[in-house]
C-alpha cells in the first residue's frame, strides 16, 4: 500500500457520508499470534485504517491503560521487528492502511533505512512517532520518502498558528490532532475551544484531519468526529479488545457511520 | 547514524528535543525565557543572593591532608557541596530554576527525584517561593530513601510513588514527564540532572557550574594553578557537568567522570551508560543509553539511587567522544569503601553517589606524583545513605 492510500481512504469514507474510524491497538497484546484475527476483524467491520501501536519500556506519551497494554506485550516478547515481520505475513489479506505507532528509540536500533523497506514489504504505509517533533523529523524525512511511507505528524491544543502551519505543511497521510493537553487515555470531557481549533486546522490542512487521545464512548466518537474527518480510538479499544468485548468495538465504529449528509 | 547538527541544543550529534509535540511549545517558551533572563543582571543578582544567603554558598575547597597521605600520590582537595543547604549540589539547580518558574508566571512545579536529594532540594525552593510541588519518585527509592520523603512532605510537597518498571529514577522521570505534558500550562518542571530535551541540559549546566567557577577561583588562590585532574560522580551528569564546564578549555586539566559500575560492568548490573550503553533517545536527548538490541530501555543497578539512571546527559557523551573527559567506573563495592575511607580518614560521611567520585581519585592519585593536585566533586553528605551502607555491611560498622 502506497501513502497517498491513506488520504485517500479517509477522503472515500467521508465521501459515503461516513467520519473516518482509527483504532488504536497494541500489537501483541494477548500474543503476537492473534494480531492477524484482530486486524482482519476491525477490517470486517469496516474501520478506514489501522493504527498499530508498537511497545515500548518507557511510552511518556501513553496513559495507564496502554502502557499495561505494552507491558502485556513485552512480557511475551513482542519487539518492532517481529510486529514488522508478522504483519508482512498476512499482508495479502489487508485491505485497509496500517500506520505504526512507534516511539524513536526502537526504530534507530532498527536502523532507520532498513526499518522504511521492512515497512513497505511489510504493505505498512504510515508512521506515527510521537516523540519525534517537527524540529527534529530530518532523523527520518529520506528514508521515509524513498519507502513511500507517510510520516503522521500531530498537532495538539498548545501548537502556535505559525508552528501549525509548519507542521501541516509537511504533513502526510492526515494530521493527528491531539485532543487534550496529555496522554493518552480515557476523559470524561473536553476543553471548550476544541471545535475552534479542529476547525483552524482543517482549514489550514491539505490532507484530512483525525482526532484523537482521550475519545472513548460513541458520544465522543460522534461529538469530536462531527468537528474532524474522522477519529483515533485508543484506549477504549484496547480495553474492549482485551477484554474480549467485540460488540463494544462494533458499536465504537458504528458511531461514526453516516454522519455526514451525502447530495 | 545522526547527522551533526549545529542547532542549539545539540552538543557533536547529541542532545534534541525528541518529546511530544504537546511539550515543544512549553520547551520553547522555557527556552525564550531562560535565554533573556540568563542575560539579565538583575536575575543573575537574584540567583547569587539566594546562593548565598539562603545555600550557603560559597562551598570550601579543603585540603584532604590525611586522605591525600593514605592515598600516597598526588594532593587531593574536595570541593565541598555537601555543605550546601539540603546536603548536596541539587539546590544550586532548584533556585535557579524555581526563580525561572517565577519570572515565567507558573506557580506549579513538578520534579522527579532518584537518591531524593533532588526532590528535597525542589520541595525547599517551593516552600521559599510559596510554588505548589509535586514529587515523583520510583517504588524503591522511596524504600531505599524513606527519610527523604518524610522531609520532602514536610516541606509541604506531595510525593507520588511510581511503581511502573523497576521503580526507580528512569520511571519517575517518564511518570514526571507525563504530569507535565498534562498539566503545561501553568506547571514548571524542574528536571534534576543534565538530561531530558533542550533546553535543560544547558539550564542545568550553567545553573550548577558555579561549581566549577568557584573553585578554579579558589585553587587558583590556594595553589596557584589549576588542578592536574577534577573527579566527579556521574548520574545524569549534573554535579559533574557543573565542575567540568569551566575548565573545558584548559586543556592540561584532565576531566574524569565516574559512572557506577554496581556489581561489575560484567554482571550487567550496573548504571554505567558509556561503558555499557548505545547510542539512542530517551528522555528527549540523543545519549549513550543502556538498551538492548531491539531498543528497549534496560534498568539501571547501583546501590546509590542518584546514580542509578540508564543514560548519561548529552554534553558528558560528545566530551566523551571527542575525548576531552575520560569515563570510568566505580563498584558499589569500592564505593563503599570510600565512603568509609573518608568517614575515618577525614571526618567526612560522603554521599553513597559522591562516594564513587572520591575512590576513583584515590587510585587515580596513587599514581600520580605528590606535586600533582586532583580535586574531586564531593557532591553530597551521607546522611541520606546511612542505612543503606549499615545493611550492605551487615550491620557491622567494620
Ligand atoms: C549527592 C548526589 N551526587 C550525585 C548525584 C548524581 O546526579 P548528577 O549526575 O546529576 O550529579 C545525586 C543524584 O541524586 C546526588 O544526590
Amino acid at each position: 500500500m502506497t501513502k497517498k492510500q491513506i488520504t485517500e481512504a479517509i477522503q472515500a469514507c467521508n465521501r459515503r457520508g461516513d467520519k473516518a474510524f482509527v483504532p488504536y491497538i497494541m500489537a501483541g497484546d494477548g500474543g503476537i499470534e492473534k494480531l492477524r484475527e484482530t486486524i482482519l476483524f476491525l477490517q470486517k467491520i469496516g474501520v478506514t485504517a489501522i493504527e498499530l501501536g508498537i511497545p515500548f519500556s518507557d511510552p511518556v506519551a501513553d496513559g495507564p491503560i496502554i502502557q499495561e497494554a505494552g507491558e502485556r506485550a513485552l512480557a511475551k516478547g513482542v519487539t518492532l521487528r517481529l510486529v514488522v515481520e508478522t504483519v508482512a505475513s498476512f499482508k495479502d489479506e489487508v485491505k485497509v492502511p496500517i500506520i505504526l505507532m512507534t516511539y524513536l528509540n526502537p526504530i534507530i536500533q532498527y536502523g532507520i533505512e532498513e526499518f522504511a523497506d521492512d515497512c513497505r514489504n511489510s504493505g505498512i504505509s504510515g508512521l506515527i512517532i510521537p516523540d519525534l517533533p517537527y524540529e527534529e523529523v530530518d532523523l527520518v524525512r529520506d528514508a521515509l520518502t524513498n519507502a513511500d511511507i507517510a510520516l503522521i505528524p500531530l498537532v495538539s491544543l498548545t501548537s502556535p498558528p505559525e508552528r501549525i502551519e509548519k507542521i501541516t505543511a509537511a504533513g502526510e497521510g492526515f494530521i493527528y490532532a491531539v485532543t487534550v493537553n496529555g496522554i493518552t487515555g480515557v476523559r470524561d470531557g473536553f476543553e471548550g475551544q476544541l471545535e475552534e481549533h479542529l476547525q483552524k486546522l482543517k482549514a489550514v490542512s491539505s490532507v484530512p484531519v483525525l482526532a484523537g487521545f482521550g475519545i472513548s464512548t460513541t458520544e465522543q466518537v460522534e461529538l469530536i468526529g462531527s468537528f474532524a474527518d474522522g477519529v483515533i480510538v485508543g484506549s477504549a479499544i484496547v480495553t474492549a479488545l482485551h477484554d474480549g468485548d467485540l460488540k463494544t468495538v462494533e458499536k465504537l465504529v458504528n458511531a461514526s457511520k453516516n454522519k455526514i449528509p451525502t447530495i | 547514524m545522526v547527522k551533526e547538527q549545529t542547532r542549539s541544543g545539540r552538543y557533536g550529534k547529541f542532545g534534541g528535543q525528541y518529546v511530544p509535540e504537546t511539550l515543544m511549545t512549553a520547551l520553547i517558551e522555557l527556552e525564550k525565557a531562560y535565554d533573556l533572563a540568563i542575560e539579565n543582571p538583575e536575575f543573575l543578582a537574584e540567583v547569587a543572593y539566594y546562593l548565598k544567603d539562603f545555600v550557603g554558598r560559597e562551598t570550601p575547597l579543603y585540603f584532604a591532608e590525611r586522605l591525600t597521605k593514605h592515598a600516597g600520590g598526588a594532593k587531593i582537595y574536595l570541593k565541598r557541596e555537601d555543605l550546601n543547604h539540603t546536603g548536596a549540589h541539587k539546590i544550586n539547580n532548584t533556585v535557579g530554576q524555581a526563580l525561572l518558574a517565577v519570572r515565567m508566571g507558573k506557580k506549579k512545579i513538578v520534579a522527579e527525584t532518584g537518591a531524593g536529594q533532588h526532590g528535597v532540594a525542589t520541595a525547599t525552593v517551593c516552600a521559599l517561593f510559596g510554588l505548589e510541588c509535586t514529587i515523583f519518585m520510583g517504588k524503591e527509592d522511596i524504600r531505599r530513601q524513606e527519610l527523604n520523603v518524610f522531609r520532602m512532605e514536610l516541606l509541604g510537597a506531595t510525593v507520588k510513588s511510581v511503581d511502573k518498571g523497576a521503580g526507580t529514577l528512569k520511571d519517575a522521570v517518564n511518570e514526571a514527564l507525563r504530569y507535565w505534558v498534562t498539566n503545561v500550562e501553568d506547571t514548571h518542571y524542574i528536571l534534576g540532572s543534565a538530561l531530558g530535551p533542550h533546553p535543560f541540559p544547558e539550564i542545568v549546566r550553567d545553573f550548577q557550574r558555579v561549581i566549577g567557577d568557584e573553585t578554579k577561583a579558589q585553587i587558583l588562590e590556594k595553589e596557584g594553578r589549576l588542578p592536574d585532574a577534577v573527579v566527579a560522580c556521574v548520574g545524569g551528569g549534573s554535579n559533574s557537568i557543573g565542575m567540568f564546564y569551566p575548565f573545558v578549555e584548559d586543556e592540561n586539566v584532565k576531566l574524569f567522570g565516574v559512572e557506577a559500575a554496581g556489581s561489575g560492568i560484567a554482571t550487567g548490573l550496573h548504571s554505567a551508560a558509556v561503558a555499557g550503553g548505545k547510542e539512542g533517545v530517551l528522555h528527549g536527548a540523543y545519549m549513550y543509553v543502556l538498551q538492548d538490541e531491539d531498543g528497549l530501555i534496560q534498568e539501571a543497578h547501583s546501590i546509590s539511587a542518584g546514580l542509578d539512571y540508564p543514560a548519561i546527559g548529552p554534553e558528558h557523551c560528545h566530551l566523551h567522544e571527542s575525548g576531552r573527559a575520560a569515563y570510568t567506573s566505580i563498584t558499589d563495592e569500592g564505593a563503599l569503601e570510600a565512603l568509609q575511607l573518608l568517614s575515618q580518614t577525614e571526618g567526612i560521611i560522603p554521599a553513597l553517589e559522591s562516594s564513587h567520585a572520591v575512590q576513583y581519585a584515590v587510585e587515580l592519585a596513587a599514581d600520580m606524583s605528590k606535586e600533582e593536585i586532583i580535586v574531586v566533586c564531593l557532591s553530597g553528605r551521607g546522611d541520606k545513605d546511612v542505612e543503606t551502607v549499615k545493611a550492605a555491611l551487615g550491620g557491622d560498622k567494620s
